[in-house]
């Protein structure tokens, strides 16, 4: 008898997990709407719109970074380059997001600003169709997916492992970002693309605006936190899991690594670029830093921070690292990266399973404690039965 | 990849109908289900084969002993597609040429193999690991969706029963002991439904009373499958009770019965020394 695939869908999570998600979409969907729309600016509750923002722009990071585990949490593949899709996918919908200025730019034509500056007279070819909505979100799924794929095909068919495709990942990052650096690239050269003014015709800095990007953040990280739970529990998540612990066995029992692997990979590249996708509306620019070789290590950083092979660790560990950032940089500008750097010398140490294997090993050290209905047992090996509880008093205690 | 059909004229066990082979289908025929002839591998210089001949027949126990660096495990290299050799041939059956395909497509065209030192998924539980090595379709768009069918569960504990690990079905195979990991390992070789299973030291770090009953399945297996068996104990060979075949410097040195291959004074030579 074969259960449909919705009810295995919803099996794959446990329930107190399933309650988790319900209390953030709440929270994300109704109760920061209203605290910032309805509530007086002189109201305590008042949800501000640099917080809106904020908020808006960890949840993009968090779904990058549970993108990145469910490839090297699971797949015990360490990229250090996922930030090129995320950069790509936000510079895919942000080329939609130009041509919506129109002749609202500084020169009052049609053509992007930056076109004009270089005295462009036309659109250059890859820009045909940018104006459509539908074909950018195509080009955002497409173009950092398709780089994903023939880069993963072959370093995968290659047998590239371990230290060394992390190190091409970072090399594929870096000739990304100098390539975008240059004008000539059509891609606004180092100021990239900036001074949106609409989606879809619509106001893109009205408070409405900024709580729907917000909300559909949020919808992309529930869904992502969904469908990941599924791949890992289901046994395509298993086959890729024995390929991280003895690919050498998997082959010889007939499964294909590469194929594997390259799924993993792609889906994880293009989960980052949906990210990025909406990360740039909201920030309201992107350029090619964002490729920098240290924010794809940052990711990386955000994971081993939360922990590892947890998927929710993705999410506590970006907004633990990204708070902690937001505080410095205002603070103490000159002290974030020691803080950066301390903190991961300090996870890799003393928290080799990161905040989320700190809480398993401390609800394992009670056995008295009231056991949430339904969980299953505190320490989990390999696959993480009752990973989800802390989330919503992360996410929940990061807000207020 | 050989499209040639073949009819079976003479009995093939199966039937006496004339069949038509499928392409990449195991071709008994001749009652050979490997075939090796000529095989030289060489690393830097260092012949680890050196023109190695071998045949197995079907349902066959072959062991096979030789001191170190005699090639065993190169052999089983050159048969399961990790190593090419130089020059030879080397056929699964009839039809199936081993040094033209890669790993995967021999483990789907029948031949399993277990690794010298137990490899079994150590974060994966009992049960996921036979799960994880059933004969079932192995590519990505099928994982995504499998479900175990009650057929395949019974499968999977009928093996369980087989290699006396039911009562640790739930736990991770990284707790059990060596032995037992070495018999998870056969497990999940029985489970690919192989033709024809390698053993690369199968009964290393057992009790002797483990090996007693490793020898008991593998006698039981023998028929069904053909069993290529490397083993350095001499009592375990002796009690597969099958021909034995001496390997040394990469070559045949001699095939018999136990009995008459340790009375060759050739392998008296290898094994004492000159």
């Amino acid at each position: 008898m074969r259960t449909p695939l919705t009810v295995r869908l919803f099996q794959s999570l446990p329930r107190t997990a399933w309650l988790a998600l319900a209390i953030f979409a709440a929270i994300a969907w109704i109760a920061i709407p209203a605290a910032h729309l309805l509530l007086p600016e002189s109201s305590a509750l008042h949800v501000s719109a640099y917080t809106v923002t904020l908020m808006g722009k960890i949840l993009c990071y968090a779904v990058v970074a549970v993108a990145m585990d469910l490839i090297w949490g699971y797949a015990g593949i360490l990229s250090l380059g996922h930030g090129v899709f995320f950069a790509l996918g936000g510079y895919a919908f942000g080329m939609y997001l130009m041509r919506q200025i129109g002749t609202d730019g500084s020169y009052g034509v049609m053509l992007p600003d930056f076109m004009v500056f270089l005295d462009w007279k036309e659109l250059p070819w890859f820009w045909i169709g940018s104006d459509s909505f539908l074909w950018a979100l195509f080009l955002v799924v497409a173009v950092p997916g398709l780089l994903a794929f023939v880069f993963g095909w072959f370093a995968f068919r290659s047998r590239i492992k371990g230290v060394y495709f992390s190190i091409i990942t970072q090399a594929l990052t870096y000739a990304t970002m100098l390539l975008f650096f240059r004008n000539e690239t059509g891609f606004g050269g180092n100021n990239g693309f900036t001074d949106f003014k609409r989606i879809l015709g619509y106001d893109i800095t009205s408070p409405q605006m900024r709580l729907v990007l917000f909300g559909l953040s949020a919808a992309l990280l529930i869904a992502v936190l969904i469908l990941g739970r599924y791949l890992v529990t289901s046994k395509f998540g298993r086959v890729l899991a024995a390929i991280r612990d003895a690919e050498s066995r998997v082959r010889f029992i007939g499964y294909q690594p590469t194929q594997y692997k390259l799924a993993m990979w792609t889906l994880s590249a293009v989960l980052c670029a949906l990210a990025g996708a909406l990360y740039v509306p909201q920030v309201g620019i992107i350029n090619p830093s964002e490729m920098s070789p240290a924010n794809s290590i940052e990711i990386a950083v955000w994971v081993a921070v939360g922990g590892r092979g947890t998927l929710i660790g993705g999410v506590i560990g970006a907004f633990i690292v990204n708070l902690a950032k937001s505080f410095f940089t205002v603070s103490f500008p000159d002290y974030w990266l020691f803080f950066l750097g301390f903190l991961f010398i300090g996870v890799t140490l003393f928290l080799p399973d990161g905040v989320v294997g700190l809480w398993r090993k401390l609800r394992a050290r009670r056995p008295a404690a009231p056991a949430p209905t339904g969980t299953a047992p505190a320490v989990a090996t390999e696959q993480p039965a009752a990973d989800t509880p802390p989330p919503a008093a992360s996410t929940q205690g990061a807000r207020a | 990849m050989s499209t040639a059909m073949h009819d079976t004229i003479a009995s093939s066990g199966r039937a006496s109908d004339s069949r038509v082979l499928r392409p990449g289908e195991l071709d008994l025929t001749h009652k050979v289900i490997l075939y090796l002839e000529d095989i030289s591998v060489s690393f830097d210089g260092f012949k680890a084969l050196n023109n190695l001949s071998l045949t197995i027949d079907a349902g066959e126990l072959r062991a096979i002993i030789g001191p170190n660096g005699a090639g065993k495990t190169t052999m089983m290299d050159v048969i399961t597609g990790k190593t090419r050799p130089d020059t030879g041939k080397a056929f699964f059956g009839q039809t199936l040429d081993l040094t033209r395909m890669s790993e995967p497509e021999i483990a789907h065209a029948g031949i399993g193999r277990k690794f010298q030192k137990p490899t079994i998924f150590e974060n994966h539980s009992v049960f996921e690991n036979l799960e994880l090595a059933m004969k079932t379709d192995k590519r990505v768009w099928k994982s995504l969706f499998a479900q175990l069918t009650g057929d395949e569960r019974d499968r999977v504990s009928d093996t369980l029963k087989r290699i006396r690990l039911q009562a640790e079905a739930d736990r991770p195979a990284g707790l059990l002991s060596h032995g037992q990991k070495q018999w998870l390992e056969i497990g999940m070789l029985l489970m690919q439904e192989p033709r024809l299973l390698l053993l690369d030291e199968p009964v290393a770090g057992m009790t002797d009373e483990e090996t007693e009953r490793t020898a008991e399945l593998f006698v039981s297996l023998a028929g069904q499958h053909s069993l290529v068996v490397v083993e350095h104990d001499m009592s375990f060979v002796e009690a597969l009770g099958g021909q034995v075949t001496v390997l040394h410097e990469g070559s045949v040195l001699a095939e018999g019965s136990l009995a008459k291959v340790q009375n060759d004074p050739r392998v008296i030579e290898v094994y004492l020394g000159r």
